[in-house]
């Protein structure tokens, strides 16, 4: 869930009034946000390094305010307040509107046929004549980390980049070329590298090294140009410090690369609908026109408003509520999702904004119109399903002879199914070929390469760290070990497991055998060869 | 038979013109046993009930220290060294090795007992400085023998010299009782069969029970706690009527893990960061055929009302196999299979059993834990219904004050996180995640349109640690718990 930091002070001015800690607690907890924590830059410094660094830091307060994780509209200060402003009734949701440039005057971008082998879709737009402050400007700056990380799952699908235009010149190409071939002045850097370069630039950078293997081995990087070759950014790396945004910067070039073309699509959309409010005709957006390498050309942002028609009867029962239309519809406006009732009242015509690309389908909207109802005001009832209950016949079996195995005074372990290759096959004297274990591609540690085929591993590790228990120990377990197996549908299998342990000075191999003797007596074994079971010496 | 040392003990407090008490070190030294062996005799008497009266007290006691009895012998140190010193002196270096040693050296130098001339031809020369010496520690040493007493200064000094050390004694004084007799008669402890045959029980006095110990602990096994608890909830859901659905494959391809519950093929639950991915076997042989074409429909294009996530889905993606990250890939089988019924009929359905996150270890988070999942499926099922069962479900648990939070699931909308108010935290804490599954997942099984699926879920280990008090997960599960804790735990009774 991401989490979004923003200052107590600025918010509370934004949305006109001030909370307690408490109250907006409360009000995060009614809307599905959650105050994680309250703390200032200050706190967070000496946390993490000591409070000798904190020393000057600010200790303006801060909320951390964990985010659902299909909310980006929620992301950041100006999309909080909107929500939270709009579900208290206090401002209606801005209509944000695509202003397309006349004939010749607007933006253009043309990506060109190398794109396809590594990332192949771009979308821009513009905002112009914004008026950012430092409070804006961090938050813009933000924005784009928090979407990066998230819907942008760290750059793969969807890489921002923001530009003054004002220091560059369209039509811009977004190409691909040769790392050796791309040479520019990277941003926050005093001198030009080649892409090659920058590559070794970055490696040892805590946070842009994350993102090199994105387009690493590639034969060519993308890179955006300007009609005049000023390189504006090489995506998902680092934007150019030529086009670098200011704080007096009025219009901003945005451009989002990637592989996903639908989030790229919603990126966009975010940022241009969280920032638009600061524009000199605020909520509106300048379009761009960009050209595809088979010469289609579009127009973005989409800023798509989308209509959906649910009937209110189809709300109210999936909620277990009894609202009317009208009222239904105006819970819904509350959430953003502006609704009006139709057809005399057998309909609710709802307008998905830009912003609510989690808006799929009428699930998500009867899902808002409960948070607006508050779902702990929606009355508890006990569904009337009458079923009878059935154990699963291994499960009932397992509860049974554990209690048998404790009666017959052994004590029950609970031992971990992953363990390392070591366990299973070199300390048991087993080649690992020989057991058929499913092997873990990405452990982080040994202890979790693969998972246990026996297990007697897990019971002899707990004898280990319990030397210093009075002997004799005597343990059993009944759980699971998991083999290959070719004729399953996902190719290996469960097997339910009993393992015993008996652990002394002396061997007492009559005390195992015993415990044996004894469960074949309770699941009515006899001990003969016919008809029972016997046991055997083995090899090894 | 020569009389025990309690009978003569007792004789002596029963003499006519014996005093009233008698301290147990007198006793000792009168009887002529050592002191030890007169305790064991108080020890039994009381015992036997009100024979005698003791009192313990306890005294403290001078006694020489093995160092102390040898200066008490040969003379102390410095006084050694004194008189070992001619009267022309001798060099530094052979003084040090006379008796009494450098430690004489240094204790005579400060008592200005001897000199040291440092411009000596040779090298300094240790000369007396006083014709003669008197050697009080010695005589304070004898003092302390005879049992005489020292001023507070001297002891202290000796006792710092290690000479002499603190005793402390433990003694009693002892009287009659109310029960006093100087016959001893040891009562029985057993009843025997000859007891009963001849009678002679009626006769025999018996020694009464000790309550105040613990008696003998039985030779017993012991279910694991976290087991117990598993076994509760069980009960807990059949009492409920819930059935419980088949987990039994920990290895469970991304297709049931992920695709069929609409999570979407970039979602980050399905980076490696946070799931275990397998390198044998890689891939599930088998998707069900037929149903995986409508997954990839839904979720490519849509479809069943949804707009789908419009994403190229990758059949590859699906076939990747990995330790399943939740039983909620065993409810989608399950749902699957009751949508392959002829007709539908309702169902609810539970289970308890292993997961398996790639995730950084701490206290509260381990690689492997137990989910808890419940659900059930019927027609025209509410958000108030799940909330109406989820509160008969956690007051079983015994927690009754809920609420509900809403929150974000990929495979349920509405979702809600379930809080319970804390009395220890003074909080409230989440306790579980719950919703309605989307009908993106239902639909393209084949389950009816009106049927909807109402579900919830929660770990096994986080109740389990509240209810045993337990702060770090690695002390519950897994090998290196410590089997004490297993022993001791208590019964599992959620609701008391």
């Amino acid at each position: 869930m991401p989490t979004v930091s923003v200052k107590r002070e600025l918010l509370f001015q934004a949305l006109g009034r001030s909370y307690t800690d408490e109250e907006f607690d409360e009000l995060c907890f009614e809307f599905g946000l959650e105050l994680d924590e309250i703390t200032s830059e200050k706190d967070i410094i000496s946390k993490e390094k000591g409070e000798e660094k904190a020393k000057g830091a600010s200790d303006v307060v801060l909320y951390k305010i964990d985010v659902p994780a299909n909310r980006y509209d929620l992301l950041c200060l100006e999309g909080l307040v909107r929500g939270l402003q709009v579900f208290k009734e206090r401002i209606n949701l801005p209509r944000f509107e695509k202003i397309i440039p006349a004939e010749g005057e607007g933006q253009r971008l043309i990506i060109t046929e190398q794109t396809a082998q590594i990332r192949p879709h771009a979308v821009a737009a513009v905002l112009r004549n914004i008026t950012f402050t430092k409070d804006r400007y961090d938050s813009f700056i933000d924005l784009q980390e928090k979407l990066h990380q998230n819907i942008c799952r760290k750059r793969a699908l969807v890489a921002i980049g923001t530009h003054d235009l004002d220091t560059i010149t369209g039509p811009f190409t977004y190409t691909a070329k040769a790392p050796s071939e791309i040479k520019f002045k990277p941003l926050s850097q005093s001198q030009e590298y080649t892409a090659s370069q920058i590559m070794d630039l970055y490696r040892t950078d805590s946070h842009l090294r994350h993102y090199l293997h994105l387009i690493e081995n590639k034969p060519r990087y993308p890179v955006i140009y300007d009609s005049n070759g000023v390189v504006l950014s090489m995506p998902p790396i680092i934007n150019g410090e030529h086009s670098k945004i200011r704080l007096n910067t009025r219009n901003v070039f945005i451009e989002c690369t990637g592989t996903d073309i639908t989030k790229a699509k919603i990126v966009l959309d975010t940022v241009v609908t969280m920032f638009s409010e600061y524009c000199e005709k605020p909520f509106t957006v300048e379009a761009v026109e960009v050209v595809c390498p088979n010469g289609k050309t579009h127009i973005y942002p989409e800023l798509a408003y989308r209509t959906e028609k649910v009937k209110p009867e189809y709300i109210n029962k999936k909620v277990g509520i009894s609202e009317s239309p009208s009222s239904l519809a105006k819970l819904l406006t509350r959430m953003c999702l502006k609704s009006h009732v139709t057809g005399n009242g057998n309909h609710i015509e709802i307008e998905i904004p830009p912003t609510r690309a989690d808006i799929i389908h009428a699930c998500d909207i009867v899902e808002d119109a409960a948070i607006a109802y508050g779902y702990n005001n929606i009355q508890m009832v006990i569904p009337k399903t009458y079923t009878i209950a059935n154990q699963l016949p291994l499960n009932k079996f397992t509860e049974l002879l554990r209690v048998d195995l404790a009666a017959a005074g052994f004590t029950e372990a609970l031992t971990f199914a992953l363990c390392s290759q070591e366990d299973i096959a070199d300390k048991l004297r087993t080649d690992i070929s020989a057991t058929k274990a499913v092997r873990i591609a990405n452990p982080k540690t040994a202890e979790f390469q693969v998972a246990r085929t026996t297990l007697l591993p897990g019971l002899l590790k707990t004898i280990a760290a319990n030397r210093k228990m009075p002997l004799p120990l005597k343990l059993f377990e009944i759980s699971d070990v998991v083999v290959k197996d070719p004729n399953t549908d996902v190719g290996a299998r469960n097997y339910r497991h009993l393992c015993a342990i008996y652990y002394n000075k002396s061997p007492g191999f009559e005390i195992i055998h015993g415990l044996l003797d004894r469960v074949m007596q309770v699941l009515e074994v006899p001990p003969n060869e016919e008809n029972g079971y016997t046991i055997k010496a083995a090899e090894g | 038979m020569a009389p025990s040392v309690a009978e003569r003990l007792l004789q002596r407090l029963g003499q006519p013109g014996a005093p009233a008490g008698l301290c147990s070190l007198e006793a000792a030294a009168q009887l002529g046993v050592d002191h030890q062996t007169l305790v064991g005799a108080v020890k039994s008497l009381q015992a036997l009930g009100e024979v005698i009266e003791a009192e313990a007290r306890t005294a403290t006691r001078w006694e020489l220290s093995a160092e102390g009895e040898e200066v008490l012998r040969d003379g102390s140190p410095e006084v050694r060294l004194f008189r070992s010193i001619p009267e022309e002196g001798l060099p530094q270096g052979e003084a040090v090795k006379l008796p009494g040693g450098s430690l004489g050296f240094s204790k005579a130098m400060a008592n200005k007992w001897v000199r040291l001339d440092k411009g000596a031809a040779g090298g300094p020369r240790v000369l007396r400085a006083v014709p003669s010496v008197q050697d009080t520690v010695q005589e304070h040493l004898g003092q302390v023998r005879a049992g005489g007493s020292l001023p507070e200064r001297e002891r202290a000094e000796l006792k710092r010299r290690k000479l002499l050390l603190e005793v402390t004694l433990k003694s009693y004084w002892i009287r009659k009782g109310s029960a006093f007799s100087t016959a001893v008669a040891r009562p029985e402890t057993e009843l025997t069969p000859e007891m009963i045959a001849t009678g002679s029980w009626r006769q025999l006095p018996f020694k009464p029970y000790n309550f105040s110990s613990l008696g003998l602990p039985p030779n017993c096994g012991h279910l694991h706690p976290l087991l117990k608890v598993r076994s509760e909830l069980r009960q807990i859901f059949l009492e409920m009527g819930f059935t419980e659905m088949p987990t039994e494959n920990f290895v469970e391809s991304s297709f049931w893990n992920f695709d069929a519950l609409f999570q979407p093929q970039q979602h980050p639950a399905r980076d490696q960061h946070d799931t275990f991915f397998l390198l044998d076997p890689a891939e599930a042989p088998q998707l069900p055929p037929g149903y995986y074409s409508k997954v990839k429909k839904v979720h490519s294009q849509g479809g069943y009302g949804s707009q789908g996530y419009r994403y190229e889905w990758k059949v590859e993606e699906a076939r990747k196999n990995l330790l399943r990250t939740h039983t909620t890939s065993a409810s989608a089988r399950a749902l699957f299979q009751l949508a392959r019924q002829e007709k539908f009929t309702p169902v609810k359905y539970f289970s308890i059993d292993r997961v398996f996150r790639n995730e950084s270890l701490d206290a509260t988070h381990l690689a492997e834990f137990h989910q808890v999942e419940g659900l059930v499926a019927d027609r025209g099922l509410t958000l108030g219904h799940l909330m109406g069962i989820l509160r008969q479900f956690f007051t079983k648990l015994g927690i009754s004050q809920l609420r509900f939070k809403p929150a974000y699931n990929p495979y349920t909308e509405p979702s809600m996180e379930v809080f319970s108010y804390h009395e220890g935290l003074k909080k409230w804490v989440e306790v579980g995640n719950s919703g309605v599954f989307r009908p993106e997942l239902l639909l393209p099984m084949g389950l009816p349109e009106n049927v909807s699926v109402i579900a919830w879920g929660l770990s096994l280990e986080r109740p389990t640690m509240i209810k045993y008090g337990i702060n770090n997960i690695r002390e519950l599960v897994g090998h290196r718990v410590n089997l004490q804790m297993v022993y001791d735990s208590p019964m599992c009774r959620l609701d008391v």
